[in-house]
Protein backbone atom coordinates (compact mmCIF):
# COMPACT_ATOMS: atom_id res chain seq x y z
CA UNK A 1 0.00 0.00 0.00
CA UNK A 2 1.42 3.83 -0.73
CA UNK A 3 0.75 6.01 1.75
CA UNK A 4 -0.05 9.03 0.49
CA UNK A 5 -1.01 12.75 2.17
CA UNK A 6 -2.40 16.01 1.26
CA UNK A 7 0.11 18.49 -0.13
CA UNK A 8 -0.17 21.79 1.82
CA UNK A 9 -2.60 23.96 0.29
CA UNK A 10 -0.39 26.59 -0.59
CA UNK A 11 1.39 24.35 -2.74
CA UNK A 12 -2.16 23.27 -4.47
CA UNK A 13 -2.86 26.96 -4.82
CA UNK A 14 0.72 27.87 -6.73
CA UNK A 15 0.08 24.65 -8.97
CA UNK A 16 -3.25 25.95 -10.14
CA UNK A 17 -2.24 29.93 -10.63
CA UNK A 18 -2.77 29.60 -14.14
CA UNK A 19 -5.75 27.72 -14.10
CA UNK A 20 -9.49 29.23 -14.19
CA UNK A 21 -10.78 25.62 -13.96
CA UNK A 22 -10.07 22.30 -12.86
CA UNK A 23 -11.25 18.95 -12.58
CA UNK A 24 -10.93 16.38 -9.84
CA UNK A 25 -9.80 12.84 -9.20
CA UNK A 26 -9.89 10.76 -6.25
CA UNK A 27 -9.02 7.46 -5.46
CA UNK A 28 -11.19 4.55 -3.36
CA UNK A 29 -7.55 2.54 -3.17
CA UNK A 30 -4.28 2.93 -1.21
CA UNK A 31 -5.15 7.00 -0.49
CA UNK A 32 -8.10 5.86 1.24
CA UNK A 33 -7.36 2.89 2.96
CA UNK A 34 -4.49 4.56 4.32
CA UNK A 35 -6.94 6.98 6.29
CA UNK A 36 -5.61 9.74 5.15
CA UNK A 37 -7.94 11.16 2.30
CA UNK A 38 -10.09 9.64 -0.06
CA UNK A 39 -13.61 10.34 -1.21
CA UNK A 40 -13.53 12.74 1.15
CA UNK A 41 -10.71 14.75 0.28
CA UNK A 42 -12.64 15.40 -3.44
CA UNK A 43 -15.35 17.96 -1.29
CA UNK A 44 -12.30 19.54 0.40
CA UNK A 45 -10.44 20.25 -2.21
CA UNK A 46 -13.27 21.83 -4.24
CA UNK A 47 -13.85 24.03 -1.27
CA UNK A 48 -10.14 24.90 -1.22
CA UNK A 49 -10.16 25.85 -4.99
CA UNK A 50 -13.82 27.37 -5.26
CA UNK A 51 -12.07 29.65 -2.12
CA UNK A 52 -9.21 30.66 -4.81
CA UNK A 53 -12.11 31.43 -7.63
CA UNK A 54 -11.47 28.50 -9.30
CA UNK A 55 -14.61 26.53 -11.51
CA UNK A 56 -14.58 23.16 -11.08
CA UNK A 57 -16.10 21.21 -13.71
CA UNK A 58 -16.54 18.37 -12.45
CA UNK A 59 -15.37 15.76 -10.25
CA UNK A 60 -14.83 11.76 -9.84
CA UNK A 61 -13.11 8.87 -7.71
CA UNK A 62 -11.70 5.66 -9.24
CA UNK A 63 -11.87 2.69 -7.12
CA UNK A 64 -7.88 2.06 -8.11
CA UNK A 65 -6.32 4.95 -10.16
CA UNK A 66 -3.36 2.75 -10.11
CA UNK A 67 -5.32 0.72 -12.39
CA UNK A 68 -5.20 1.93 -16.05
CA UNK A 69 -7.46 -0.05 -17.73
CA UNK A 70 -9.98 1.15 -14.89
CA UNK A 71 -9.06 4.63 -15.03
CA UNK A 72 -9.53 4.79 -18.67
CA UNK A 73 -13.32 3.27 -18.72
CA UNK A 74 -13.94 5.99 -15.74
CA UNK A 75 -12.66 9.09 -16.99
CA UNK A 76 -14.08 8.17 -20.78
CA UNK A 77 -17.63 9.16 -18.78
CA UNK A 78 -16.28 12.56 -18.44
CA UNK A 79 -14.44 13.71 -21.47
CA UNK A 80 -16.52 16.85 -21.98
CA UNK A 81 -15.84 17.70 -18.30
CA UNK A 82 -12.24 16.96 -18.39
CA UNK A 83 -11.65 18.71 -21.69
CA UNK A 84 -13.01 21.86 -20.11
CA UNK A 85 -10.45 22.56 -17.72
CA UNK A 86 -7.41 23.81 -17.76
CA UNK A 87 -5.45 21.28 -15.76
CA UNK A 88 -6.43 18.07 -13.97
CA UNK A 89 -6.06 17.60 -9.71
CA UNK A 90 -5.46 13.70 -8.87
CA UNK A 91 -5.54 13.17 -5.02
CA UNK A 92 -3.64 9.70 -5.12
CA UNK A 93 -0.08 8.16 -4.45
CA UNK A 94 2.53 8.69 -7.72
CA UNK A 95 1.19 5.50 -9.46
CA UNK A 96 -2.04 6.63 -9.94
CA UNK A 97 -1.72 10.31 -10.64
CA UNK A 98 1.60 9.36 -13.54
CA UNK A 99 -1.62 6.81 -14.81
CA UNK A 100 -4.09 9.56 -15.32
CA UNK A 101 -1.61 11.89 -16.89
CA UNK A 102 -0.82 9.15 -18.92
CA UNK A 103 -4.20 8.68 -20.09
CA UNK A 104 -5.73 12.53 -20.92
CA UNK A 105 -3.58 15.06 -22.72
CA UNK A 106 -4.19 17.62 -20.24
CA UNK A 107 -1.78 19.25 -17.24
CA UNK A 108 -1.99 16.90 -14.57
CA UNK A 109 -1.21 18.31 -11.37
CA UNK A 110 -0.58 15.93 -7.80
CA UNK A 111 -2.99 16.89 -5.21
CA UNK A 112 -0.63 14.30 -2.99
CA UNK A 113 2.56 13.45 -1.65
CA UNK A 114 3.36 9.92 -1.88
CA UNK A 115 5.34 8.98 1.70
CA UNK A 116 6.06 5.32 1.91
CA UNK A 117 4.85 2.13 0.73
CA UNK A 118 3.38 1.23 4.12
CA UNK A 119 3.14 -2.46 3.26
CA UNK A 120 1.97 -4.59 0.95
CA UNK A 121 1.46 -3.37 -3.13
CA UNK A 122 -1.64 -4.08 -5.18
CA UNK A 123 -0.59 -5.33 -8.00
CA UNK A 124 -1.19 -3.07 -11.28
CA UNK A 125 -1.36 -3.22 -14.81
CA UNK A 126 0.86 -0.25 -15.47
CA UNK A 127 4.48 0.74 -16.10
CA UNK A 128 4.11 3.93 -14.06
CA UNK A 129 5.93 4.03 -10.39
CA UNK A 130 6.97 6.30 -7.93
CA UNK A 131 10.15 5.81 -5.52
CA UNK A 132 7.33 7.75 -2.69
CA UNK A 133 9.48 10.34 -2.20
CA UNK A 134 7.56 12.21 -0.54
CA UNK A 135 8.17 16.03 -2.53
CA UNK A 136 5.83 14.80 -5.63
CA UNK A 137 7.46 16.67 -8.53
CA UNK A 138 4.61 15.69 -11.22
CA UNK A 139 3.65 18.67 -11.60
CA UNK A 140 6.47 20.39 -12.82
CA UNK A 141 7.02 17.48 -15.75
CA UNK A 142 4.11 16.49 -17.27
CA UNK A 143 2.67 13.80 -14.84
CA UNK A 144 5.65 11.88 -15.74
CA UNK A 145 7.86 11.02 -12.52
CA UNK A 146 11.81 12.13 -13.31
CA UNK A 147 12.62 10.37 -9.67
CA UNK A 148 11.85 6.79 -10.83
CA UNK A 149 12.25 7.68 -15.09
CA UNK A 150 15.73 9.12 -15.01
CA UNK A 151 18.60 6.81 -13.83
CA UNK A 152 19.62 10.03 -12.27
CA UNK A 153 16.92 10.97 -10.69
CA UNK A 154 17.68 15.07 -12.67
CA UNK A 155 15.11 17.12 -11.42
CA UNK A 156 15.79 20.00 -14.27
CA UNK A 157 15.90 18.18 -17.47
CA UNK A 158 18.24 15.49 -19.12
CA UNK A 159 21.60 15.02 -18.67
CA UNK A 160 23.70 14.85 -21.84
CA UNK A 161 23.10 11.48 -22.13
CA UNK A 162 19.99 10.95 -24.18
CA UNK A 163 20.51 9.02 -27.37
CA UNK A 164 19.40 10.19 -30.58
CA UNK A 165 16.10 7.81 -30.26
CA UNK A 166 15.21 9.02 -27.21
CA UNK A 167 17.02 6.20 -24.94
CA UNK A 168 19.22 6.90 -21.48
CA UNK A 169 22.65 5.99 -21.86
CA UNK A 170 22.47 4.62 -19.10
CA UNK A 171 20.68 1.37 -20.53
CA UNK A 172 19.87 1.99 -23.82
CA UNK A 173 16.71 0.02 -23.44
CA UNK A 174 14.94 2.51 -21.41
CA UNK A 175 13.59 5.66 -22.61
CA UNK A 176 15.43 8.66 -20.99
CA UNK A 177 12.68 10.11 -18.58
CA UNK A 178 13.33 13.66 -19.50
CA UNK A 179 13.09 12.80 -23.62
CA UNK A 180 9.69 11.59 -22.55
CA UNK A 181 8.70 14.73 -20.62
CA UNK A 182 9.68 16.67 -22.87
CA UNK A 183 7.67 15.52 -25.24
CA UNK A 184 4.86 15.99 -23.16
CA UNK A 185 5.22 19.18 -22.19
CA UNK A 186 5.84 19.43 -25.84
CA UNK A 187 2.63 18.37 -26.61
CA UNK A 188 0.43 20.09 -23.99
CA UNK A 189 1.81 23.59 -25.38
CA UNK A 190 3.69 23.58 -21.76
CA UNK A 191 7.70 23.43 -22.79
CA UNK A 192 7.84 27.34 -20.99
CA UNK A 193 7.18 24.64 -17.79
CA UNK A 194 11.03 23.22 -18.39
CA UNK A 195 12.38 26.89 -17.78
CA UNK A 196 11.49 26.85 -14.04
CA UNK A 197 14.83 26.15 -11.69
CA UNK A 198 13.46 23.05 -10.00
CA UNK A 199 14.75 21.91 -5.89
CA UNK A 200 17.12 21.10 -4.69
CA UNK A 201 15.01 18.36 -3.69
CA UNK A 202 13.93 17.80 -0.56
CA UNK A 203 15.69 14.42 0.25
CA UNK A 204 14.75 15.12 4.33
CA UNK A 205 11.10 13.98 3.16
CA UNK A 206 11.97 10.21 1.92
CA UNK A 207 12.46 9.71 5.64
CA UNK A 208 8.49 9.05 6.32
CA UNK A 209 8.03 9.81 10.32
CA UNK A 210 7.15 7.62 13.08
CA UNK A 211 3.47 8.20 12.64
CA UNK A 212 3.26 6.01 9.36
CA UNK A 213 4.91 3.50 10.37
CA UNK A 214 3.07 0.59 11.72
CA UNK A 215 3.61 -1.36 14.69
CA UNK A 216 5.21 -4.54 15.02
CA UNK A 217 2.28 -6.36 16.57
CA UNK A 218 0.63 -5.15 13.52
CA UNK A 219 -2.89 -7.52 14.19
CA UNK A 220 -2.77 -6.68 18.06
CA UNK A 221 -1.22 -2.83 18.69
CA UNK A 222 -4.55 -0.47 18.68
CA UNK A 223 -4.48 1.36 15.46
CA UNK A 224 -2.90 5.30 15.57
CA UNK A 225 -6.37 7.44 15.11
CA UNK A 226 -5.92 9.47 11.77
CA UNK A 227 -6.30 12.88 13.16
CA UNK A 228 -3.68 12.18 15.35
CA UNK A 229 -1.26 10.74 12.99
CA UNK A 230 -2.06 13.49 10.96
CA UNK A 231 -1.55 16.19 14.24
CA UNK A 232 1.96 14.27 14.84
CA UNK A 233 2.94 14.77 11.28
CA UNK A 234 2.56 18.65 11.32
CA UNK A 235 5.78 20.71 10.96
CA UNK A 236 7.71 17.84 10.56
CA UNK A 237 9.84 18.39 7.33
CA UNK A 238 10.64 22.00 6.89
CA UNK B 1 39.83 36.74 -10.41
CA UNK B 2 40.99 33.54 -11.71
CA UNK B 3 42.86 34.44 -14.95
CA UNK B 4 40.36 32.59 -16.94
CA UNK B 5 37.54 34.93 -16.14
CA UNK B 6 40.02 37.46 -16.26
CA UNK B 7 41.02 36.75 -20.30
CA UNK B 8 36.95 35.82 -21.18
CA UNK B 9 36.32 39.02 -20.03
CA UNK B 10 38.56 40.86 -21.96
CA UNK B 11 36.93 38.55 -25.14
CA UNK B 12 40.06 36.50 -26.41
CA UNK B 13 39.89 33.58 -27.71
CA UNK B 14 41.50 30.94 -25.30
CA UNK B 15 42.55 27.76 -24.73
CA UNK B 16 41.63 25.53 -22.17
CA UNK B 17 43.40 22.05 -21.40
CA UNK B 18 42.62 18.80 -19.64
CA UNK B 19 44.54 15.98 -17.23
CA UNK B 20 43.18 13.01 -15.49
CA UNK B 21 44.45 12.09 -12.28
CA UNK B 22 45.88 8.29 -12.51
CA UNK B 23 44.27 4.80 -11.23
CA UNK B 24 46.95 4.67 -8.43
CA UNK B 25 49.27 6.90 -6.66
CA UNK B 26 51.69 7.56 -8.78
CA UNK B 27 51.17 10.97 -9.61
CA UNK B 28 53.82 12.06 -12.11
CA UNK B 29 52.58 11.26 -15.46
CA UNK B 30 49.49 13.20 -14.57
CA UNK B 31 51.35 16.29 -13.02
CA UNK B 32 53.74 16.00 -16.70
CA UNK B 33 50.96 15.84 -18.75
CA UNK B 34 50.17 19.28 -17.51
CA UNK B 35 53.77 21.20 -17.77
CA UNK B 36 53.12 20.23 -21.58
CA UNK B 37 50.41 23.12 -21.28
CA UNK B 38 52.34 25.40 -19.70
CA UNK B 39 52.73 28.84 -21.11
CA UNK B 40 50.21 27.63 -23.49
CA UNK B 41 46.63 27.40 -22.37
CA UNK B 42 44.52 29.26 -20.01
CA UNK B 43 43.53 27.19 -17.38
CA UNK B 44 43.55 23.49 -16.67
CA UNK B 45 40.53 21.22 -16.39
CA UNK B 46 40.81 18.46 -13.58
CA UNK B 47 38.56 15.44 -14.23
CA UNK B 48 36.88 14.47 -11.43
CA UNK B 49 36.50 10.35 -10.95
CA UNK B 50 35.98 10.61 -14.67
CA UNK B 51 33.61 8.12 -16.32
CA UNK B 52 32.90 7.05 -12.61
CA UNK B 53 35.91 5.00 -12.99
CA UNK B 54 37.79 4.98 -9.07
CA UNK B 55 40.87 7.57 -9.43
CA UNK B 56 43.25 9.89 -7.36
CA UNK B 57 40.98 12.93 -6.34
CA UNK B 58 40.78 15.84 -8.60
CA UNK B 59 41.00 18.73 -4.96
CA UNK B 60 44.46 17.46 -4.37
CA UNK B 61 45.35 17.21 -8.11
CA UNK B 62 44.30 21.06 -8.51
CA UNK B 63 46.42 21.89 -5.51
CA UNK B 64 49.00 20.43 -6.92
CA UNK B 65 48.84 22.85 -10.00
CA UNK B 66 48.16 26.14 -7.83
CA UNK B 67 51.40 25.30 -6.12
CA UNK B 68 53.09 24.91 -9.33
CA UNK B 69 51.75 28.26 -10.65
CA UNK B 70 49.31 26.39 -13.02
CA UNK B 71 46.03 27.99 -13.11
CA UNK B 72 43.19 24.61 -12.70
CA UNK B 73 39.45 24.04 -13.50
CA UNK B 74 38.26 22.19 -10.11
CA UNK B 75 35.97 20.18 -11.79
CA UNK B 76 33.11 18.63 -9.79
CA UNK B 77 30.17 16.02 -10.26
CA UNK B 78 27.22 15.35 -8.01
CA UNK B 79 27.58 11.28 -8.35
CA UNK B 80 29.61 10.70 -5.13
CA UNK B 81 28.57 13.43 -2.65
CA UNK B 82 25.80 15.08 -1.31
CA UNK B 83 25.48 18.45 -0.67
CA UNK B 84 27.15 18.05 3.02
CA UNK B 85 30.53 17.09 1.55
CA UNK B 86 30.18 19.06 -1.37
CA UNK B 87 29.46 22.42 -0.16
CA UNK B 88 32.89 21.21 2.36
CA UNK B 89 34.80 20.48 -0.40
CA UNK B 90 34.13 24.03 -1.93
CA UNK B 91 35.46 25.46 0.85
CA UNK B 92 38.46 23.91 1.02
CA UNK B 93 38.66 24.44 -3.09
CA UNK B 94 38.97 27.69 -2.04
CA UNK B 95 41.54 27.65 0.56
CA UNK B 96 43.36 25.37 -1.45
CA UNK B 97 43.62 28.51 -4.06
CA UNK B 98 41.19 27.17 -6.59
CA UNK B 99 39.16 29.86 -8.42
CA UNK B 100 37.27 28.19 -11.59
CA UNK B 101 35.12 25.34 -10.46
CA UNK B 102 33.02 23.72 -13.34
CA UNK B 103 29.88 22.03 -12.13
CA UNK B 104 28.66 18.53 -13.93
CA UNK B 105 26.22 15.65 -13.17
CA UNK B 106 28.36 13.13 -13.57
CA UNK B 107 27.88 9.77 -15.55
CA UNK B 108 26.00 7.09 -13.82
CA UNK B 109 27.67 4.88 -11.83
CA UNK B 110 26.27 1.80 -13.95
CA UNK B 111 28.82 3.02 -16.84
CA UNK B 112 32.31 3.09 -14.40
CA UNK B 113 34.40 -0.07 -12.94
CA UNK B 114 32.09 0.13 -9.68
CA UNK B 115 28.88 -0.60 -10.58
CA UNK B 116 27.07 -1.48 -7.86
CA UNK B 117 28.26 1.83 -5.52
CA UNK B 118 25.44 3.88 -4.84
CA UNK B 119 24.90 6.78 -6.75
CA UNK B 120 24.09 9.90 -4.84
CA UNK B 121 22.93 12.67 -7.06
CA UNK B 122 21.30 14.27 -4.31
CA UNK B 123 22.04 17.79 -6.70
CA UNK B 124 22.50 17.43 -10.44
CA UNK B 125 24.51 20.49 -12.08
CA UNK B 126 22.25 23.18 -11.83
CA UNK B 127 21.53 22.25 -8.25
CA UNK B 128 25.29 22.51 -8.10
CA UNK B 129 25.69 25.78 -9.47
CA UNK B 130 23.16 27.37 -7.26
CA UNK B 131 25.05 25.77 -4.17
CA UNK B 132 27.98 27.50 -5.56
CA UNK B 133 26.36 30.99 -5.82
CA UNK B 134 25.37 30.60 -2.42
CA UNK B 135 28.32 29.95 -1.05
CA UNK B 136 29.76 32.92 -2.54
CA UNK B 137 26.95 34.81 -0.90
CA UNK B 138 28.12 33.90 2.03
CA UNK B 139 25.46 31.51 3.29
CA UNK B 140 25.07 27.68 2.93
CA UNK B 141 22.26 25.96 1.36
CA UNK B 142 20.89 25.78 4.86
CA UNK B 143 20.61 29.10 5.02
CA UNK B 144 23.65 29.60 7.69
CA UNK B 145 25.55 32.33 7.52
CA UNK B 146 29.52 31.48 6.54
CA UNK B 147 32.58 32.56 7.97
CA UNK B 148 34.32 33.38 5.28
CA UNK B 149 32.86 33.23 1.85
CA UNK B 150 34.72 31.98 -1.10
CA UNK B 151 34.53 33.50 -4.32
CA UNK B 152 34.77 31.57 -7.64
CA UNK B 153 34.38 31.59 -11.46
CA UNK B 154 31.76 28.75 -11.86
CA UNK B 155 31.17 27.27 -15.13
CA UNK B 156 28.86 24.44 -17.00
CA UNK B 157 28.69 22.14 -19.59
CA UNK B 158 26.42 21.68 -22.43
CA UNK B 159 26.09 19.19 -25.12
CA UNK B 160 25.32 21.08 -28.92
CA UNK B 161 24.92 17.17 -30.84
CA UNK B 162 22.56 15.83 -28.59
CA UNK B 163 18.88 15.75 -29.75
CA UNK B 164 16.81 17.59 -29.09
CA UNK B 165 18.82 20.22 -29.00
CA UNK B 166 15.57 22.71 -27.31
CA UNK B 167 16.02 20.59 -24.74
CA UNK B 168 20.06 20.60 -23.76
CA UNK B 169 18.99 24.87 -24.63
CA UNK B 170 16.84 25.22 -21.90
CA UNK B 171 18.85 23.59 -19.52
CA UNK B 172 21.60 25.68 -20.71
CA UNK B 173 19.26 28.81 -19.72
CA UNK B 174 18.75 27.07 -16.44
CA UNK B 175 22.37 26.69 -15.91
CA UNK B 176 22.77 30.27 -16.30
CA UNK B 177 20.51 31.43 -14.35
CA UNK B 178 22.00 28.96 -11.62
CA UNK B 179 24.91 31.05 -12.42
CA UNK B 180 27.23 29.47 -14.76
CA UNK B 181 29.66 32.29 -16.75
CA UNK B 182 30.78 29.74 -18.85
CA UNK B 183 30.45 26.49 -20.77
CA UNK B 184 32.47 23.93 -21.97
CA UNK B 185 31.13 22.06 -24.79
CA UNK B 186 30.76 18.26 -25.21
CA UNK B 187 33.31 17.40 -28.22
CA UNK B 188 32.20 18.58 -31.33
CA UNK B 189 33.57 17.56 -34.70
CA UNK B 190 30.83 18.87 -36.91
CA UNK B 191 31.32 22.56 -37.29
CA UNK B 192 28.11 22.96 -39.13
CA UNK B 193 25.89 22.25 -36.30
CA UNK B 194 27.78 23.62 -34.02
CA UNK B 195 27.52 27.05 -35.73
CA UNK B 196 23.41 26.52 -35.99
CA UNK B 197 23.93 26.00 -32.33
CA UNK B 198 25.77 28.94 -31.68
CA UNK B 199 23.37 30.60 -33.66
CA UNK B 200 20.61 29.71 -30.96
CA UNK B 201 21.92 30.52 -28.09
CA UNK B 202 24.27 34.13 -29.10
CA UNK B 203 21.93 36.29 -27.14
CA UNK B 204 22.97 34.13 -23.65
CA UNK B 205 25.83 36.79 -23.44
CA UNK B 206 27.51 33.58 -22.06
CA UNK B 207 31.27 33.03 -23.48
CA UNK B 208 31.20 28.85 -24.79
CA UNK B 209 34.65 27.08 -25.36
CA UNK B 210 34.35 24.68 -27.75
CA UNK B 211 35.11 21.01 -26.17
CA UNK B 212 37.84 18.96 -28.94
CA UNK B 213 38.39 15.38 -28.17
CA UNK B 214 41.55 14.40 -29.78
CA UNK B 215 40.82 11.03 -31.97
CA UNK B 216 43.90 8.60 -31.62
CA UNK B 217 41.90 5.53 -33.35
CA UNK B 218 39.31 4.56 -35.96
CA UNK B 219 38.01 2.10 -33.04
CA UNK B 220 37.68 5.50 -30.49
CA UNK B 221 35.98 7.28 -33.50
CA UNK B 222 33.68 4.44 -33.26
CA UNK B 223 33.13 4.00 -30.16
CA UNK B 224 32.50 7.05 -29.06
CA UNK B 225 29.51 7.44 -32.34
CA UNK B 226 27.72 4.28 -30.54
CA UNK B 227 28.11 4.98 -26.95
CA UNK B 228 28.60 8.83 -26.02
CA UNK B 229 25.46 10.62 -26.73
CA UNK B 230 25.75 13.93 -28.22
CA UNK B 231 29.01 13.11 -30.08
CA UNK B 232 29.05 12.33 -34.33
CA UNK B 233 32.15 11.20 -35.71
CA UNK B 234 31.29 12.12 -39.51
CA UNK B 235 32.04 9.41 -41.72
CA UNK B 236 35.04 11.52 -43.60
CA UNK B 237 36.79 12.05 -40.51
CA UNK B 238 37.14 8.26 -40.16
CA UNK B 239 37.92 7.55 -43.29
CA UNK B 240 40.94 9.91 -42.87
CA UNK B 241 42.38 7.91 -39.97
CA UNK B 242 41.95 4.58 -41.93
CA UNK B 243 43.44 6.10 -44.82
CA UNK B 244 46.70 6.84 -43.06
CA UNK B 245 47.70 4.49 -40.11
CA UNK B 246 51.18 5.65 -39.39
CA UNK B 247 49.61 9.52 -39.21
CA UNK B 248 46.38 8.21 -37.14
CA UNK B 249 48.92 5.91 -34.68
CA UNK B 250 51.81 9.11 -34.53
CA UNK B 251 49.02 11.67 -33.32
CA UNK B 252 49.40 13.69 -36.85
CA UNK B 253 45.72 12.92 -37.93
CA UNK B 254 44.34 14.20 -34.33
CA UNK B 255 46.56 17.30 -34.80
CA UNK B 256 45.42 17.95 -38.14
CA UNK B 257 41.50 17.25 -37.56
CA UNK B 258 41.96 19.81 -34.43
CA UNK B 259 43.26 22.37 -36.50
CA UNK B 260 40.86 21.94 -38.69
CA UNK B 261 38.11 22.29 -36.31
CA UNK B 262 39.03 25.02 -34.54
CA UNK B 263 39.63 27.17 -37.91
CA UNK B 264 36.06 26.40 -38.37
CA UNK B 265 34.81 27.68 -34.83
CA UNK B 266 37.01 30.32 -34.65
CA UNK B 267 34.27 33.07 -35.19
CA UNK B 268 31.59 31.37 -33.48
CA UNK B 269 32.58 31.09 -30.15
CA UNK B 270 35.33 32.18 -27.33
CA UNK B 271 37.80 29.66 -27.33
CA UNK B 272 38.33 25.69 -27.18
CA UNK B 273 38.20 23.52 -24.47
CA UNK B 274 41.15 20.65 -25.72
CA UNK B 275 40.66 17.36 -23.91
CA UNK B 276 43.27 15.33 -24.99
CA UNK B 277 42.90 12.22 -22.82
CA UNK B 278 46.39 11.56 -22.20
CA UNK B 279 48.32 12.74 -25.59
CA UNK B 280 49.09 16.69 -23.95
CA UNK B 281 52.27 16.76 -25.48
CA UNK B 282 50.07 16.85 -28.80
CA UNK B 283 48.65 20.32 -27.56
CA UNK B 284 51.28 22.50 -27.85
CA UNK B 285 52.00 21.48 -31.32
CA UNK B 286 48.28 22.29 -32.12
CA UNK B 287 47.86 26.02 -30.71
CA UNK B 288 50.80 26.84 -32.58
CA UNK B 289 49.71 25.54 -35.91
CA UNK B 290 46.04 27.19 -35.10
CA UNK B 291 47.99 30.28 -34.93
CA UNK B 292 46.90 30.63 -31.19
CA UNK B 293 50.32 30.79 -29.36
S1 LIG C 1 7.98 12.80 -7.82
FE1 LIG C 1 7.91 10.63 -8.43
S2 LIG C 1 8.77 9.54 -6.62
FE2 LIG C 1 8.19 11.60 -5.91
S3 LIG C 1 6.08 11.31 -5.09
FE3 LIG C 1 5.90 12.04 -7.26
S4 LIG C 1 5.71 10.13 -8.46
FE4 LIG C 1 6.50 9.53 -6.42
S1 LIG D 1 19.79 10.03 -20.43
FE1 LIG D 1 17.81 10.79 -19.70
S2 LIG D 1 17.05 9.23 -18.25
FE2 LIG D 1 19.22 8.81 -18.61
S3 LIG D 1 20.25 9.85 -16.90
FE3 LIG D 1 20.25 11.29 -18.64
S4 LIG D 1 18.39 12.52 -18.40
FE4 LIG D 1 18.18 10.73 -17.04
Amino acid sequence: MLVTERKPDEEILASVQGDASVFLVGCNGCHSACERGGAEDLPALAALLEGAGKAITGSTTVDFLCDKSLVRSRLRAFTRQILRADSVIVATCGVGIQCVADSVLKRVRPGCNTINLGGNHGTWGATERCAECGDCLLDKTGGICPITNCSKSMVNGPCGGTTSDGKCEVDRQRDCGWYRIYMRLKDLDALDQLKEVVGPKKHGNYLPSYDVMTGEHWATDAPVPAAAAAAGKEGDDE
Amino acid sequence: MSNLSEALARGEFLVTGEIGPPKGTNIEKCLEDAEHLRGKVTAINVTDIQSAVMRFGGLATCHMLVERDLEPVFQMVCRDRNRLALQSDLLSAHVLGIENVLCLTGDHNILGDHPDSKPVFDLEAVGLLQCVQTLMEGRDMAGNELDGAPPFFPGAVVAPGSEPVEMQIIRMEKKIAAGAKFFQTQAVYDVDQFADFMGRVEGFGVPVLCGLVLLKSVGMARFMNANVSGVNVPDRLIARLKADKEKTKSGEAAIEIAVETIEGVKDLCQGVHIMPLGWDHLVPDIIDRAGLA
